[in-house]
């Protein structure tokens, strides 16, 4: 376990010259009935930095047209698999670090491992499919796709989420949900304090205890659409659904906050 | 930003000055300022102090060598005096001794004598607990003062990036409890009702040396301790006390402990196991140690745990 020596030019950069590894090997699988032909590759990321991963990635997805990577090794490092804009599919076989998966748009992504804060950040599109734990921020500001962590997640999950689901087979942290704009939620286990804190529009599925509401967010009665969504997500990844779900919703008292009275402010917060 | 990182043998020693470097140079990106040590060998009769006379950057003098001299045979001069048996004295650098000493009394008074030598700063004080700390990074650090093959049963160490209060050694983490034995903490975090702590404890006749937040987490605990809680309990009682956002990590002659806040601000990666658990800001420190695939959770907010050796 040798600690790799990142350099940095003079505006703090890492690795300002950095190359792709090209050490990935590539097969190509052939047409089988209805499926056509791709390709396909591995490669070991113990030995790489954050850079020579994310190129060697960028080199296999846009210049060779791989449409399967598998990763192997990834060490809990930083910022892997950002920026992917291409229709593919990755799997990660071990855990990230921060910032895992963020500025996506288009790749079906399974990590086998855990992930650190904030993965799937700004996401657009696509899947990510978190086999273990993710730690607080999973989703922020996401904007659409599935984000799907089978184990627990920490604080602030969905913060600034503005579309997609997220769905957590385990429980939440505290202020899950919190300035949530659009797209759902659904998480399988108890949440902390201040679910929903702030939140705009959007809805919230919960399957366990709720430990507390946030500011402006409302319990609301489950609607035959709710249940089709629910099911529908759920059978997607083989997740097992609870006895019955809770629907959260925005309050909508701090739409329009400014016109209150300051007596009504007062009820609001 | 700053990184936190801790370790617990469960099943006997180990090299923990090994595994702390290791765990703080893989999270140098978190704070190139300083590095610091909070490290437990095996439990002795005597004392161990770990002192520094002077800050690594300040401006050197022509009479500067002979100075670090003449206060350094003033401590040994003072500790002779107030009833200490000097055992050893251990010169890593010319501003910073390790002193093994037989004493049975009382250590503040102790601490505050050997503090009045001009520029002195007693680190840590007691039976095993021995904190360095200094600039530049962790490998650095560990090389200057030989802390690779410092066996023991558990360790706290801190990456620093001054945001609160000036680049030196005095700013640097862990931070002894002054003047309780064995005791350290590491922060990662903005304590906001600083001031009002440090007066309520500076009535109590503790000293502070420096303007940093996180210094008074330590004292404050061990007086807690003092007064009769248990570490756990102290803790507990710290995420009411303390306002801000915090997630420290608190050592004792035989525990390790770790405490988040109520927003969850900080980062924290727990991995446990029978042999031994290890925490970090950042799992890649965890990994650093451990060689093989692992499991790790964060925390949650208002968590207190507490493991013993």
């Amino acid at each position: 376990m040798e600690q790799m020596k990142i350099r940095y030019d003079a505006r703090g950069l890492a690795e300002p010259d950095a190359q792709a590894p090209g050490t990935a090997s590539i097969e190509t699988v052939a047409a089988d009935g209805a499926e056509a032909a791709f390709r396909k590759a591995v490669f070991d990321a113990e030995e790489l930095t954050t850079r020579q991963i994310n190129l060697e990635l960028r080199r296999l997805v846009y210049d060779e047209g791989v449409t399967d990577v598998t990763m192997l090794n990834p060490g809990a490092k930083h910022s892997i698999a950002v920026g992917i804009l291409a229709r593919c599919k990755i799997t990660i076989g071990g855990s990230l670090g921060y910032f895992g998966c963020g500025l996506i748009d288009g790749p079906e992504i399974h990590i086998t491992g855990r992930v650190g804060w904030s993965v799937a950040e700004n996401m657009m599109s696509g899947v990510i499919v978190v086999d273990k734990n993710a730690g607080s921020l999973a989703g922020a500001a996401l904007r659409g796709g599935d984000v799907v962590v089978r184990g627990d997640v920490g604080a602030r999950t969905g913060i600034d989420q503005k579309g997609g689901t997220i769905i957590v087979g385990g429980n939440a942290g505290m202020m899950t949900g919190f300035m949530l704009q659009r797209g759902r939620m659904i998480i399988l286990g108890d949440v902390g304090p201040g679910l929903g804190d702030s939140m705009y529009d959007g809805v919230i599925y919960v399957g366990g205890k709720v430990a507390s509401l946030g500011v402006d967010c409302v319990e609301d009665e489950l609607a035959e659409a709710d249940h089709e969504v629910l099911d529908r997500k759920l059978r997607i990844y083989g997740m097992e659904p609870p006895g019955a779900f809770r629907k959260f919703v925005c309050g909508r008292k701090l739409w329009n906050y400014d016109n209150l009275e300051p007596a009504e402010r007062k009820l609001v917060l | 930003m700053c990184g936190i990182a801790g370790i617990i043998h469960r099943d006997g020693p180990g090299d923990i000055g090994t595994e702390m470097t290791r765990m703080l140079q893989s999270m140098k990106h978190r704070g190139p300022d300083s590095s610091g040590f909070a490290l437990y060998g095996p439990p002795d009769e005597l004392m161990v102090m770990r002192l520094k006379l002077a800050d690594p950057n300040e401006a050197r003098d022509f009479g500067w060598s002979e100075r670090m001299e003449r206060h350094r045979n003033e401590i040994e001069h003072r500790l002779a005096k107030i009833g200490a048996m000097v055992d050893l004295v251990q010169g890593d650098q010319e501003y910073a001794y390790r002193v093994k000493f037989r004493y049975s009394g009382d250590l503040k008074a102790l601490a505050d004598y050997v503090e009045d030598v001009p520029g002195c700063e007693v680190l840590s004080l007691g039976h095993s607990l021995e904190i360095i700390k200094d600039l530049s990074d962790a490998e650095s650090v560990a090389d200057r003062y030989h802390l690779l093959g410092f066996t023991g049963s558990h360790a706290i160490g801190h990456v620093r990036m001054a945001t609160e209060s000036d680049v030196d050694i005095a700013g640097a983490h862990p931070y002894w409890a002054y003047p309780f034995s064995d005791i350290a903490v590491v922060h990662n975090g903005q304590l906001t009702n600083y001031h009002m702590w440090r007066r309520r404890l500076e009535r109590l006749g503790h000293r502070f040396q420096s303007e940093c937040d996180s210094e008074i987490i330590a004292v404050y605990l061990a007086q807690k301790m003092d007064d009769g809680l248990s570490l756990e309990t102290a803790m507990k009682q710290s995420l009411d006390e303390l306002d801000g956002v915090f997630t420290y990590l608190v050592v004792t002659a035989d525990a390790l402990g770790v405490a988040k806040d109520e927003m969850a601000a900080k980062p924290l990666v727990l991995y446990e196991s029978p042999q031994l658990v290890a925490l970090a800001s950042e799992e890649v420190a965890i990994r650093a140690v451990i060689g093989h695939e692992i499991d790790t959770h964060d925390p949650y907010e208002r968590e207190v745990l507490v493991w013993s050796r």
